[in-house]
């Protein structure tokens, strides 16, 4: 399994994600502002040249970031670890990747992307045989304008749209807007952040909760967000996100966590499917 | 007004805000240890009129050749604290990186008739397009990689948005402006809300 993983970081990398393709140039059709279209042109043109060259589409290659949604019957779960670890240093070598893993104390960068806790595997275990490991390598730009706010349960849902909007607009231009910003509602800090970083990444873009008043509150988001006029770049413009997605969980009665997590336009993912035979597909 | 150059550019003053400027020739990178480093010891590329790069490049060996792999701008701010310095000291021409810079480079750009334009964040790949081969590196073994002081040869390299001009406008100012408008005006519909 460990080609198709290294397989599935080269295409993370190098091959845009095809539902954040059809997002950006539907947002270039759309905006009307002409700083803005220069800037949506030269996204558009970037990813199409680097899928041609198969290059990184960005030379921050990101933190290598695996999330796990495993089967408590999957038979080779003691080897995905392994098999992830080795697969980074390939790909380090091989698409290649920029090191971006660095002791914080010794300022010594490893070479390879692995290291104390790194590549970060996030595991989640449930019924079935099978796994699938979610790749995806996540720059440090949009990484810095994360924002955890443990918000006092009194300011309500109001609160919660005021600071996520107050939080875009302080985050202008650097985490390389439009950006897909993921939401996280309860739970613990550590949860919200979690589950913010899920709800950016994973699900498809434009996409919306299943559930009618979580929906509804990413519909208000995404259109105050654009309104905002932050725009690609933060050079102005009206589209400043490509979606807003928001996930929740139940919460302690006095606390109100509310975690924030930006994705840039380079949106890296991709998914290995290892069924209970060992076939492994990359999608 | 779009603008096709050839390095060295020699009258910067001319450009307004929101033009877009492709440049032919050499492109000199400078990150945060470059700056330092330059500043400290002098420059052994000579930067009168030079197009300056806020950039981390990944750049591999191949059969003993340079390949440029992904070349895109990095956070401009970090180099807040060298740039007035590095103009007056060298003179170049223009200042290219993402996300814009601040007060004491805008007055220095003025004073020394220099630019600040940005590149689109993320770009690596179109940028490595048209990045036509590497003339010569400094530091490199004492800085690596990213931080070294690459000269690339280069055919179109933009588009290079002017955000910050030689006479002390900067495009920065006036979208935080109209944000900050829009913002205030956000929290009081919200606030308003039931």
């Amino acid at each position: 399994m460990i080609d198709e993983i290294v397989e599935a970081i080269r295409r993370a990398e190098t091959e845009l994600a095809e539902d954040t393709v059809q997002a950006l140039k539907k947002a270039y059709e759309k905006e009307t502002n002409e700083m803005a279209r220069t800037q949506l042109k030269a996204i558009i043109e970037n990813f199409t040249v680097a899928r041609k060259g198969s290059l990184p589409m960005c030379q921050d290659t990101g933190l290598q970031t695996f999330f796990i949604d495993m089967g408590y019957d999957f038979p080779y779960r003691a080897q995905l670890k392994d098999a992830i670890t080795e697969a980074v240093r390939r790909a380090t070598k091989e698409v290649p990747l920029r090191p971006n893993a660095v002791h914080p104390f010794l300022h010594k960068n490893s070479e390879d992307n692995t290291g104390r806790f790194v590549p970060y595997i996030h595991w989640e275990l449930r019924e079935g045989d099978d796994a699938i490991i979610h790749v995806i390598p996540k720059g440090g730009g949009s990484e810095n304008m994360s924002g955890l706010y443990m918000l006092s349960p009194g300011v309500g849902i109001k609160g919660i749209k005021k600071t996520v909007i107050e939080h875009i607009f302080k985050s202008g231009g650097y985490p390389c807007p439009p950006t897909i910003i993921g939401v996280g509602i309860g739970g613990g800090a550590d949860l919200a952040l979690t589950l913010a970083k899920k709800a950016a990444i994973l699900r498809p873009v434009p996409s919306r909760h299943e559930e009618e008043f979580v929906a509804q509150l990413e519909d208000e988001l995404y259109e105050m967000a654009n309104k905002l006029g932050i725009g690609p770049m933060g050079l102005g413009g009206d589209t400043t996100v490509l979606d807003v997605h928001v996930e929740y969980a139940h919460r302690h009665p006095a606390t109100l966590p509310l975690g924030i997590v930006t994705q840039c336009w380079a949106n890296r993912k991709r998914k290995v499917l290892i069924d209970a035979n060992g076939h492994v597909e990359v999608v | 007004m779009e603008y096709h150059e050839k390095t060295p550019i020699m009258d910067a003053r001319k450009y307004k805000l929101g033009d877009v400027v492709y440049v032919t020739g050499e492109l000199v990178l400078a990150r945060d240890e470059a700056h330092k480093k330059l500043l400290e010891e002098g420059s052994p590329v000579d930067l009168k009129g030079a197009v300056v790069y806020h950039c981390g490049p990944v750049i591999t060996k191949r059969n003993g050749e340079w390949k440029v792999v992904a070349a895109g701008p990095t956070t401009s701010i970090r180099m807040e604290i060298f740039e007035d310095k590095f103009i007056e000291k060298f003179r170049p021409a223009m200042i290219v990186g993402k996300g814009g810079m601040g007060e004491r480079t805008l007055k220095a750009l003025k004073e020394y008739g220099a630019v600040y334009a940005a590149y689109t964040g993320g770009c690596g790949a179109l940028a490595a397009e048209r990045i036509k081969g590497v003339k010569e590196v400094h530091f490199l073994e004492e800085l690596g990689i990213p931080e070294a002081v690459w000269v690339f040869n280069v055919e179109e390299f933009g588009p290079l948005v002017v955000t910050m001009d030689a006479h002390g406008n900067s495009y920065y100012d006036n979208v935080d402006e109209e944000a900050k408008k829009n913002l205030d005006a956000l929290l009081n519909k919200i606030e308003s809300e039931s």
